[in-house]
């Protein structure tokens, strides 16, 4: 085991900046991208169900 | 096809001396950005010798591109592209045709001029050959990779924003081999390797570029 | 009402190029790829962080190591990969292969991304700089403006038939372009700065540091299908609403 305790593993070493900064950016940015993503989706299939329901009630 | 190819340089070649503006333009820009960069890192003579072929290179490919969206924007607008789409002879040759057209309006002049430039860098005499050479090797890869731009982004909006963001990461590898030629011979070495090198890249645009071009055309206008 | 009225090629392989038929089942294989990247992720991060040991010479700061390296692979993967189905989409002709294309661009960047910024934090301590003109960075960085050559043709082309080609043409000029670029940032770079700060010259790179690297690598591989099925998904409704199929899955939806 590499770290005597968890404030230590949260140091890393003097690090904490670089390695968590590193870490945090890449964890964010690919949720971003999955949440936008789903979010897309949606507002698609929104669009697209108003567009439905619109022609539906002219005809 | 020869003759195709002949016809459609000389006929860009007289389309572009009755627009001389149009290439003094390009030409003038290209003095001017080179001449700037003594204003704004100072006249201190060391500096601008080390800077000169990056500058002048840079500025090159800058001023290459200027024109490059002229390429085939007039063709396209006034349906000729359209013929050339259809006419008998191969359109790779055509395409061939329109870069050597564009290279020597546009590329050459760059060439011409160079070296009197350099000398405002104190870069001294073998190296100004050594510069106008590279450049001479350079220039119409330049035009060769530039034409696969022109085409992919005929008659779209922003389209020579958008060409110089597609076709300036593809220009890298002939700035650092153009500059780094005349980088090498500077330092006293045989700068053979990198006009090799230079050629190389020259031969394998010749090779591949008018393919894509004439796709690139085709599906500019299906 | 234009749907889908293209010839069904016979060999039964295409018969999953039709973006009716992929569309469900691209819906069926994200939560697998999405799984297997977080499975992935987890154990590379467990070995990244508790089995492999701090490094001698750069401390804990190399832990980096397992997002930089593996991002800068992907980065790259997913261009050649993004190129294939480009020309793929030229060569047969199918809508879908230009859809998987330009869902792969983002990913693409995003991963290209992750590769500088990291590529940064871990030069800063090692380095003493936030950038050097490291062959790999600098390469990164062009592969980067690539992506986004890429993208922004495809966004200024209103015809996405046609921005699908444009982009394969773009796209199969790049990939012939991208060793060509390498090799000559790795060029100039020992001409300019000679081989003191290379990434690679880590000297005792433990097995575990490495088994570390491929596990995230297959992890940000999985994460990167599961992005791009997602994307592919976006896409091909946005392109196909008009077709009678999407009118039937919304029918099934409600």
């Amino acid at each position: 085991m590499n770290w005597a305790s968890w404030n230590d593993f949260f140091a890393m070493g003097g690090y904490a900046l670089y390695v968590w900064g590193s870490y945090g950016v890449t964890l964010g940015l690919m949720i971003t991208e999955i949440v936008l993503l789903i979010l897309r989706k949606r507002s698609i299939l929104e669009h697209l169900g108003r567009i439905r329901g619109s022609t539906r009630g002219t005809r | 096809m020869l003759t195709a190819l002949r016809c459609v340089i000389y006929r860009d070649l007289l389309l572009a001396m009755r627009r001389r503006a149009d290439v003094l333009t390009a030409l003038l820009f290209f003095v001017i950005v080179v001449s700037l960069f003594p204003l704004g890192v100072g006249p201190e003579a060391n500096l601008l010798r080390t800077i000169a072929p990056g500058v002048i290179w840079v500025a090159a490919l800058l001023a290459s591109m200027l024109s490059l969206t002229r390429m085939f924007s007039a063709d396209h607008a006034d349906g000729t592209l359209e013929q050339m789409l259809l006419s008998a002879a191969p359109l790779g040759a055509i395409v061939i045709a329109k870069v050597i057209a564009h290279w020597l309006v546009s590329g050459l002049p760059l060439v011409l001029i160079a070296p009197i430039l350099a000398l405002q860098f104190d870069l001294n005499q073998s190296l100004l050959w050594v510069l106008t050479l590279s450049l001479l090797i350079g220039t119409p890869v330049l035009s060769l990779i530039g034409a696969i731009g022109a085409a992919l982004t005929l008659g779209l909006r922003g389209g020579g924003i958008l060409l110089s963001l597609l076709v300036l990461p593809l220009y890298v590898p002939v700035l650092i081999i153009g500059a780094g030629t005349v980088d090498i011979a500077s330092a006293g070495l045989s700068a053979q390797a990198h006009f090799l090198v230079l050629g190389a890249f020259l031969v394998v645009a010749a090779v591949f570029a008018p393919w894509a071009v004439a796709a690139a055309l085709r599906i500019s206008a299906e | 009402m234009t749907g889908h009225n293209w010839t069904r090629a016979s060999v039964n392989w295409f018969k999953y190029s039709s973006p009716q038929t992929f569309f469900p089942l691209a819906a069926k294989l994200v939560p697998w790829f999405g799984a297997a990247a977080a499975l992935l992720c987890v154990a590379g991060l467990y070995i990244g962080f508790f089995v492999a040991p701090t490094d001698a010479q750069q401390g804990e700061a190399y832990r980096i190591i397992f997002i930089h390296v593996p991002a800068a692979w992907m980065s790259m993967f997913i261009y050649v990969v993004m190129a294939f189905w480009a020309g793929a989409g030229l060569v047969f002709n199918t809508r879908l292969s230009g859809m998987m294309a330009s869902a792969l661009a983002p990913s693409g960047a995003l991963m290209t991304f992750i590769a500088l910024w990291t590529g940064a934090l871990w030069g800063k301590p090692t380095w003493g700089t936030w950038w050097v003109w490291d062959a790999r960075l600098t390469s990164e960085l062009i592969l980067l403006f690539l992506y986004f050559g890429f993208m922004a043709l495809q966004a200024a082309i209103d015809n996405p038939r046609r921005a699908d080609k444009a982009g394969a043409v773009l796209a199969l000029t790049g990939v012939v372009n991208i060793p060509i670029i390498y090799f000559s940032v790795q060029w100039w770079n020992t001409l300019h700065q000679g081989a003191s700060v290379s990434l690679k010259s880590a000297p005792s790179m433990a097995a575990t540091m490495f088994a570390g690297m491929i596990v995230m690598a297959l992890g940000f591989w999985m994460y990167s299908i599961a992005a791009a099925l997602l994307r592919v998904r976006c896409i091909i409704l946005e392109r196909e609403h008009r077709s009678d199929w999407v009118a039937q899955h919304m029918g099934t939806l409600k």
